[in-house]
């Protein structure tokens, strides 16, 4: 296979995506879910691609990335990991967590690190309350984790 | 005899604290014995303080359930509750004897969460062996306005927040011509430290799906929307499966159960908007596009998703309904109080013993609510604040202990029911770094489109800053007060109005703590660290210089066996010689 073609089928693949949810009446949203699976994240390529497709303007493609959390327009690591900015979890030291994890990753909140395998984010209540404070990998919930020694032993399991 | 049964439960808190593991370790712990055992899961029963929690049914000793259950003791617990002699370690409630929170649960009482923790929730059959969908056959043999005026009778209040009644709100949507009309169920719970609607949704799905029903039949609508966070994965695979069983028996789809009412119910996904949980935002994500709210009226009654007349109602109002239908309104009204009958479900956390889920009737004082229902205050510390109804909420002090709660009293506190998240606060909570907080969630939830919720919001946050890192001024409390009066005049949607309360009610009860921040430059809990000063007493510092080595900045010095000093200007307040000292030495102020 050519790079050129390797290039190719991740948008061929959001074509057929596209194709199929045109004419549903509320397809945006999810055909921008599914284009972030196909790409890890959206950038203003994929956006204008959509676009065109969907004969609308980029401008509103990218007033929705932009709108919601859940869009990225920066490369994601392999895996997300989403620390919960909830009440309880705040009360119960998660800026320390989030300072513990960004520490043991060397790696600034909001940022991926450097082999690709981590995002850190902050994320709004995830709702395990009583675990506070809680972080989450990928559908993977981790509380009550208190030391850098559990923080690692947690991180070690993704690989 | 009776056959023994061992559900485990495997909701979002359960499974983060290992429930899954117990459920394994139970599965083939039963493949290889030739016991006759029947497992079970099932969703929250709401001590997820205990969990992972495993509940034994069926033999001599009657129901009993067990906590904090480690998957390495789970079979030799199983084996002790068979031969009838169950250690009392792990045991919570058991229904024939003293177990140590049959208390706890003896003050609540289940309408919405009667199935919660009890039935397993991907079970269609164990929802109608409960009682599940008796409710919608009822309906259909009623005419609709008299399902309307049941719901009205009841006096149930919308349980999303504002408490407008649900009866009132389902007439507006009856009163408009059809064919087409919708409703909406809004499952975005967004409050920070909330999380009573995910339970119910991964533990009783069946329950909003006819709570639904009943209301679309007795509107006119013939299409449903459930409006749930992304953030909620296992409530979203229940819906799906809940919807498809449902469909598969005919209480979805066309022609229901024989009659002339169709339905169609969709999940919708939400993508991360706070602001999606107001009716009108969440109406446009719905359509694909930004959730940005739109002024009211129209209501979303006579125009609403797509400009069809549209009823939304919470979860915790849907999952009322079925049982509405059943027990009849005057049932429900014996319940609660006369102006907020029935019953409603809290998500306490914080620091409080016992953090769960909990359903109380209303009328119930929060004194009660934390010291009956939730076991008191964590490690033994006194009550400072209770933050109700999160960033659109406030903190109610312990000298208003004794508020009832209903949509009213707790409104006159200047905090508001909300949906339910109830964070307890302790001595060591700052009320200045909390409302900091919220305003930072809100200001950056804002959706922008009123100047003053942008803008306004976003200078709070900035005097509220500059309070906690020592360079307040006293005219910041008075400029705090105009720019809450002005948000709230300014804005569109509730999350603009109310955005402000966190910090009106603070300063409403705890002005002196601001004060103390900006006047004396101190954080009365040693919260805000930009306030903390690190010095080293003399004469406990023994010269060991630990602290010194730990130092990331190195600026302790000293020589050894000789007392020891920390240059504050270069100090950066991390703590590192606090926490290593091992003679107290180490003065944090």
């Amino acid at each position: 296979m050519s790079p050129d073609t390797q290039l190719k089928q991740p948008y061929q693949r959001l074509r057929e995506v596209i194709e199929e949810r045109k004419n549903l009446r509320n397809p945006l949203i999810e055909i921008l879910r599914i284009a972030q699976e196909i790409f890890g994240y959206l950038p203003i390529e994929v956006q204008e691609f959509i676009a065109a497709e969907m004969n609308i303007p980029v401008s509103k493609i990218y007033g929705v990335v932009t709108f919601y959390n859940f869009f990225s327009m920066k490369p994601r690591g392999k895996y997300t990991l989403n620390i919960c900015m909830g009440t309880a979890c705040y009360v119960k030291g998660a800026p320390k967590l989030a300072q513990m994890i960004s520490d043991v990753l060397d790696t600034p909140m909001g940022e991926t690190t450097e082999d690709g395998r981590f995002t850190l984010s902050a994320v709004r209540c995830v709702g395990a309350c009583s675990l506070a404070p809680v972080f989450v990998i990928g559908e993977d919930t981790f509380g009550r984790v208190e030391t850098k020694d559990q923080v690692e032993k947690v991180l070690a399991q993704y690989k | 005899m009776q056959a023994i049964t061992v559900k485990v439960g495997l909701a979002s808190c359960g499974i983060a604290a290992g429930a899954d593991n117990v459920y394994r370790r139970l599965e083939s712990y039963l493949l290889e014995s030739s016991k006759m055992v029947q497992l079970k899961r099932t969703g929250c029963i709401g001590m997820c303080f205990e969990e992972p929690i495993v509940e034994f049914d069926g033999g001599d000793l009657g129901r009993v359930t067990l906590g904090k259950v480690d998957p390495k003791d789970i079979t030799r617990l199983l084996d002790e509750y068979l031969s009838g002699h169950l250690s009392e370690t792990h045991l919570i409630l058991a229904d024939k004897h003293e177990a140590k929170h049959n208390d706890l649960m003896g003050a609540q009482t289940r309408i919405v969460l009667k199935n919660c923790g009890v039935i397993d929730p991907q079970s269609i059959d164990e929802y109608e062996q409960s009682g599940g969908y008796q409710a919608l056959k009822q309906v259909l043999e009623m005419r609709p306005y008299t399902v309307i005026d049941i719901v009205r009778g009841s006096g149930l209040r919308g349980r999303g927040g504002a408490g407008f009644p649900t009866g009132l709100k389902w007439g507006f949507v009856f009163d408009q011509p059809g064919p087409k009309k919708y409703v909406i169920c809004n499952a975005d719970e967004g409050d920070p430290g909330a999380f009573m609607d995910r339970s119910v949704l991964e533990g009783d799905p069946h329950r909003i799906i006819e709570g639904m029903l009943i209301g679309a039949y007795a509107m006119g609508a013939d299409e449903g929307y459930i409006y749930c966070r992304a953030e909620y994965p296992l409530a979203i695979k229940h819906l799906r499966i809940a919807i498809q069983a449902a469909t598969e028996r005919n209480y979805l789809g066309s022609n229901i159960l024989g009659t002339d009412f169709s339905f169609t119910l969709h999940i919708k996904e939400g993508a991360g908007a706070f602001v999606c949980g107001e009716e009108t935002a969440l109406m446009h994500s719905i359509e694909g596009m930004r959730g940005m709210p739109t002024l009211r009226p129209p209501y979303p009654a006579e125009s609403g998703l797509w400009g069809k007349p549209t009823n939304i109602n919470n979860v915790e109002t849907w999952a009322n309904i079925p049982w509405i239908i059943l027990n009849g309104p005057q049932a429900f009204r014996a319940i609660g109080t006369q102006q907020s009958p029935g019953t409603k479900v809290f998500a306490l956390a914080g620091k409080v013993a016992g953090s769960g889920l909990i359903e109380v009737p209303m009328g119930i004082t929060i004194r009660d609510i934390i010291y009956k229902v939730g076991g008191g205050i964590k490690d033994g510390k006194n009550f400072k604040a209770i933050q109700l109804g999160g960033p659109s909420g406030g903190c109610i002090p312990a000298e208003l202990l004794d508020t009832t709660v209903d949509y009213d009293s707790i409104n006159a506190t200047g905090a508001i029911m909300g949906s339910g998240g109830m964070v307890v606060m302790d001595e060591d909570t700052c009320m200045v770094d909390v409302a900091k907080y919220f305003l930072h969630f809100t200001q950056s939830e804002s959706c922008g489109k009123c100047t003053y919720c942008r803008i306004g919001t976003r200078r709070m946050l900035e005097i509220l800053e500059r309070i906690s890192s020592g360079k307040g001024e006293i005219e910041d409390i008075d400029r705090l007060q105009k720019l809450a009066e002005n948000i709230n005049h300014g804005s569109l949607c509730g999350l603009g109005q109310s955005a402000p309360n966190p910090v009106l009610t603070t300063l409403r009860y705890f002005r002196h703590e601001y004060e103390a921040h900006i006047v004396d430059k101190k954080c009365p809990t040693q919260v805000c660290v930009d306030l903390l000063t690190f010095s080293i007493d003399e004469t406990k510092c023994k010269g060991c210089h630990v602290c010194a080595l730990r130092c990331p900045v190195k600026c302790i010095t000293g020589k050894r066996k000789q007392p020891h000093v920390i240059d504050p200007a270069v100090c950066i307040k991390c703590g590192s010689c606090f926490n290593s000292c091992r003679f107290d030495a180490v003065v944090k102020a």
